[in-house]
């Protein structure tokens, strides 16, 4: 062994061996690395033997878990030492020390790069490994090529050419821009083709990586893959030392059959039935045997084998064969067979229709949930939620409730959110809904969010059958000795709202409610108060006829309250107070909170983002996309707008606490001021939602963005057109939206001038040609065209006469080459002179997101596999799309297949559901695979449900976008713009029920 | 499959071998560490052999004293994972004779050779015992024959 002489180093281990305590430890290690430190700074007295040590040092320093931030220096320089010794310690010490991200990276690569391309083969064993382990980009930069190279030469032995393979591995996988892996197809099917097992998974996994990032470049491959797998399977020419107990490498084995899963589906017949065979003999030879290693080894196997086969969506017989096995796993002793067994069988949920035969298992499951291990519980958890529906979600979220008082700390939160939500989306009744959400906050209130309780009221509100019991509930709750304090909120809020509904109860007087809340104060919180101030504010305005005893003992609160060291109380307090001197204005000003608008569930929402926990800085950026454009559309409109934006989302999330105050006076004042003052705000919103793609479009503040606008009808009249005095005889926005889905028509036509144009489009690139038409008898002059290029479309116009001759036409090419996914829209900027007039129009171009599509059409084989793999946000979106424009599915299936998303009947089981793809096109992303699904509705077309889907976050969100532009109703503008236009089109909605309004649009 | 890290921990909470594939910072090193021994160190005999963790899993074995834990993305095998742990300490048994906590601790580079004849870039780069054993034997070769030479007194003279 090649440290037993290194006697100072072995001194110092066991020196710290010895220390009796951290403190001690920390003591010791920092005298030597002081001691190192010395050592160094005169490094020209440092004999090898002893750099080596001192570098060894470091690096057991650095293990220990210390920082070490000195001497990297040393660790590099022995890289370059002559003899093996040094440069082995140095080339460990360094992938150890060091990271991609270290500077002093840089001075090693030369010698790194000389030891790669070197004769000498241990040397280029350790050089490959150090780039294998801690390469980055300057590195992939300076030395992809020398290891492509050596990993294809035929001279490289096995020793040096596995290394290499990983070693490109990670160069490609941390740099895929600037590895270069064209024309790998080849070279990778030759490397496929090795004997030898050791280099043949290097290879393999080099292979997963590649495939992952583009499969369409490898399908030649795929037999190759196929054959390693049966060679292995059938053990042929496997030699002794590569069988692990047994098993024929199980580690290639599942390498290959996870680079199988990177490709859509298997199309060769013969090739997809000896990929069966051997599929089928995985999942019927395996059974548990007594040896623990060879029963981790070959179910390690069986379960890559079980994800091969639900991802290529096998003949039903198989699938249920796989769920059969899957049953059987969540039964037996062996606990990480259980484990996987719950996993896999949740995996399966989400990509085939096996609901029923999985149900059959929901009694072992709930056993899974009190399994004396956490990792199983959770994925029995994780399984309960994924497999509940109507028929089950009362026995299991009953399950969840009574685990929920013995569960871990560590799982309390997640487990209430869950069973808040399966509630919520799968109550039979809505009473049960609000018993479970009682029952939650009464059992595990520290882990339930203000989220939860915020929806419990927003759905009691909404629904007034449900306000008695729900304030039975509540009144019932406070009856116990001590309660939580979420509890205190919400039963107050409750009691505030709907005690009046009990007044007939025995013990619901509005002095009995107000005896038994106002008897908690003492033990809440500053935010709590606040709440129990308006709940006895609104008591009082119920106790008709007046009480005066009552009305005594509130003011006396108020007045008590009135100097409160904290703002929000007091305010309410003084508040309160003088409104309730009004008497019976009271009434109006105290009324019952109206409606909330429905929308999507934020608890679903928070679900959702915390299942994308990987994912979840991306998730946060792509959120932050969203605000953006949400504040670009309300800086964008007259700032009138803002203020009721903001009492809007105030109301939407009831108390964020501060906000409580300014809600209920804005709603007080609204009410006071009756009806109209309460539509006002929302009149204001609706301009803000139906502008807010107009105000995406364009920058905010350019001028122009009127003629942008996504319709003629609230383009208010642009200002432009204003001072033209000539007007076009065509609406210009209806041209557009028709070209949009058209190659050629007419852009825009006036009694002088028209335009058409033609398209042409191929992958990222397009040609359009404008026609430029005189139709006068006389010439145009002073003819300009200026094309203003949103940022993500490089355009390219030729040049445009100046003059256009009478009854003529001239042609101009416009090339268009499509960066990156983006719904912004180009704009021709199109001026003439006809007489004394000057006319001047911008123009939308039609090259729009759609046009950048490629349609295809997916086979179910081939869909759920790309659709489960693009598993989470960002790459994946969801969202609750209201407002919809009604139509029926087939419409919708017109419209969806126009702008070449293509839909693929009955891919999807639910009739009233789309499922549609497309590829798009863009030199950012290459060719994308989009995937959309949209759920709708029969009860009520103007709402849906729909996901996107796409290799790339901004893609996705765009396309989510685009989509949700087509399919909510703006008025379309039959009739040429007219100012006033926006007015009638609001007055009609806001007439009716405001509830039923605001629904509709948010 | 890429493993992000290999962390060896004694029972003690002690580290007996760190390895990082992933870019981890000084703080998030000592962080990994804490949080793994506290959810690790403490769980029961008989359970499974994966914890979930951040978003990731840990799959991890105890050997006498010794925890292996290798930490992966959460769609990857696991048992693959654990009996990589198992091939790894296998190997190391096999070179250094009945491996025990203390070997790991004065030959701890020995282990680091080891475990790069194993994983690269955290991905399984050699699956045969016999293979790795030879590759550490020849590189133990080198070094003695170096050191050797050094002794030599032509070497010596040289010098």
């Amino acid at each position: 062994m090649a440290l037993s002489g290194m006697r100072g180093l072995s001194v110092f281990i066991s020196e710290i061996r010895n220390c009796q305590n951290k403190e001690q430890e920390r003591l010791r290690v920092d005298k030597e690395l002081g001691n190192i430190r010395t050592r160094f700074k005169n490094e020209k007295g440092l004999s090898p033997y002893e750099k080596k040590k001192y570098v060894w040092k470091m690096l057991y320093i650095f293990m220990l878990g210390y920082d070490v931030d000195f001497g990297h220096m040393e660790a590099v320089s022995l890289i370059s030492a002559p003899k093996y010794p040094e440069k082995q310690v140095g080339y460990l010490v360094t992938s150890c020390l060091l990271n991609e991200n270290h500077d002093f990276l840089r001075l090693a690569i030369n010698t790194v790069r000389n030891d790669i391309i070197g004769r000498n083969e241990t040397f280029q064993c350790l050089a490959l490994t150090l780039v294998g382990n801690i390469g980055g980009r300057e590195f992939a930069e300076s030395l992809a090529p020398d290891v492509q190279k050596l990993l294809i030469s035929s001279s490289c032995r096995p020793l040096v050419k596995k290394k290499a393979a990983l070693c490109l591995l990670r160069l490609v996988r941390k740099n895929p821009d600037v590895v270069n892996v064209d024309g790998w197809s080849d070279r990778m099917a030759q490397l496929l083709d090795e004997r030898n097992v050791g280099v043949l998974t290097s290879s393999m996994s080099l292979f997963v990586s590649l495939v992952s990032n583009n499969h369409e470049a490898y399908w030649s491959c795929l037999p190759k893959c196929v054959k390693v797998l049966e060679r292995l399977a059938r053990n042929l020419d496997v030699p002794q030392e590569y069988t692990y107990y047994g098993i024929p490498s199980p580690w290639l084995q599942v390498k290959t059959m996870r680079a199988l899963q990177y490709f859509p589906t298997i199309e060769d017949p013969n090739t997809r039935r000896a990929l069966f065979e051997v599929l089928q003999r995985v999942l019927m030879g395996t059974d548990v045997v007594k040896n623990v290693n060879k029963n981790n080894a070959s179910h390690a196997v069986l379960f890559e084998a079980l994800a091969l086969v639900m991802h290529l969506d096998a003949e039903k017989e198989m699938m249920s064969q796989c769920v059969a096995l899957l049953g059987k796993f969540i039964a037996v002793r062996e606990p990480n067979i259980r484990y996987l067994g719950l996993e896999n069988m949740t995996r399966m949920l989400m990509v085939t229709d096996v609901q029923d035969i999985i149900k059959r298992h929901q009694a072992q499951i709930i056993t899974s949930l009190k399994d004396p291990d956490i990792s199983i519980r959770r994925r029995a958890l994780d399984l309960l939620y994924a497999m509940c529906d109507t028929s089950n979600a009362k026995d299991i979220v009953e399950e969840l409730l009574q685990y929920l008082g013995t569960a871990e700390f560590a799982m309390r939160e997640e487990l209430a959110l869950k069973a808040a939500i399966l509630a919520e989306k799968f109550a039979p009744d809505l009473s049960w809904y609000v018993d479970v959400i009682l029952q939650l906050i009464d059992k595990a209130g520290d882990f339930v969010s203000d989220d939860i309780w915020f929806r419990v009221v927003q759905f009691v509100t909404n629904n007034e059958d449900l306000q008695p019991y729900a304030a039975l509930k509540a009144r019932e709750y406070l009856d116990k000795p001590a309660i939580h304090e979420t509890m205190m909120k919400v039963s107050a809020y409750l009691l505030g709202e709907y005690s009046h509904l009990l007044a007939r109860r025995p013990g619901c007087s509005p002095k009995e409610i107000f005896g038994i809340i106002h008897e908690k104060l003492p033990t809440v919180s500053t935010p709590t108060i606040s709440i129990l101030l308006s709940t006895y504010a609104k008591i009082l305005m119920h106790s008709q006829p007046a009480d005066p005893e009552l009305q005594n003992q509130i003011w006396a609160i108020f007045s008590k309250y009135e100097t409160s060291i904290d703002a929000e109380i007091q305010q309410r307090a003084v508040e309160y107070f003088a409104l309730s001197k009004k008497g019976a204005a009271l009434m109006d000003i105290l009324a019952e909170m109206p409606k909330f608008p429905e929308r999507e569930s934020s608890l679903i929402k928070k679900a959702e983002d915390t299942e994308a926990d990987t994912a979840e800085l991306s998730a946060i950026k792509s959120r932050a996309q969203q605000q953006a454009s949400n504040a670009l559309v309300v800086t964008g409109q007259q700032p009138a707008n803002e203020p009721p934006q903001v009492t809007q989302l105030g109301m939407v999330k009831i108390p964020s606490i501060n906000n409580l105050e300014n809600n209920h006076v804005d709603q007080e004042v609204t009410q006071t001021n009756g009806t109209m003052g309460e539509v006002e705000p929302q009149n204001a919103d609706i301009l803000g939602d139906l502008l807010s793609p107009l105000a995406i479009e364009g920058p905010p503040g350019v001028s122009g963005t009127e003629t942008l606008s996504e319709d003629g009808a609230l383009a208010l009249a642009p200002v432009g057109e204003q001072e033209n005095a000539i007007k076009p005889v065509v609406d210009i926005a209806e041209k557009f939206h028709d070209l949009c889905v058209k190659d050629s028509g007419v852009l825009y036509e006036d009694p002088y001038v028209q335009i058409g144009i033609k398209a042409e489009w191929r992958g990222h690139q397009g040609r359009l040609v404008l026609f430029l038409g005189n139709k006068t008898t006389s010439s145009l002059d002073a003819v300009n065209a200026v094309i203003l290029p949103p940022s993500h479309l490089k355009l390219e116009l030729s040049s445009v006469p100046e003059i256009i001759p009478p009854r003529s036409q001239v042609q101009c090419p416009l090339d268009v080459v499509n960066l990156r996914p983006s719904r912004d829209v180009a704009v021709l900027d199109f001026s003439y002179k006809f007489g004394t007039n000057l006319v001047d129009n911008k123009l939308r171009i039609p090259a729009v997101l759609n046009k950048f599509f490629q349609p295809v059409t997916l086979s179910a084989e081939e869909f759920f596999p790309q659709w489960r793999s693009l598993a989470a946000p960002p790459l994946k979106l969801q969202e609750v799309v209201r407002g919809v424009r009604p139509m029926p599915l087939g419409e919708m299936a017109n419209l969806l297949n126009s702008l070449r998303l293509i839909v693929s009947p009955g891919l999807d089981p639910n009739a009233n559901n789309l499922v549609a793809s497309t590829t798009f096109y863009s030199e950012s992303t290459r060719s994308m695979l989009c995937l959309v699904r949209i759920e709708t509705d029969p009860a009520d077309r103007t709402q849906l449900r729909m996901t996107v889907a796409s290799g790339d976050p901004t893609l996705t969100f765009e396309l989510k976008e685009f989509i949700k532009e087509q399919l909510i109703s703006i008025p379309t503008a039959s009739t040429p713009p007219v100012p006033q236009q926006p007015q009638p089109t609001i007055q009609p909605i806001s007439s009716s029920d405001p509830g039923a309004l605001l629904a509709g649009l948010l | 499959m890429k493993i992000h890290f290999v962390v060896t921990i004694s029972r003690q909470g002690k580290v007996r071998l760190t390895k990082w594939y992933s870019p981890y910072s000084h703080k998030e090193r000592s962080k990994v560490i804490q949080e793994l021994s506290r959810v690790i160190l403490t769980r029961g005999p008989n359970l499974c052999n994966i914890v979930e963790w951040r978003g990731f899993k840990v799959v991890y074995r105890r050997y006498a004293g010794l925890y292996f834990c290798m930490c992966v993305n959460q769609e990857d095998n696991e048992l693959e994972i654990l009996e990589i742990i198992q091939y790894f300490v296998e190997t190391l048994n096999r070179y250094f004779g009945s491996v025990c906590e203390l070997d790991l601790i004065f030959h701890f580079h020995q282990t680091y050779y080891i475990l790069d004849e194993i994983l690269i870039a955290g991905e399984l780069q050699e699956s045969s015992k016999t293979t790795v054993h030879r590759l550490i034997d020849a590189q133990d070769s080198l070094v003695e024959a170096a050191k050797e030479k050094e002794n030599t007194v032509s070497y010596i003279i040289a010098q």
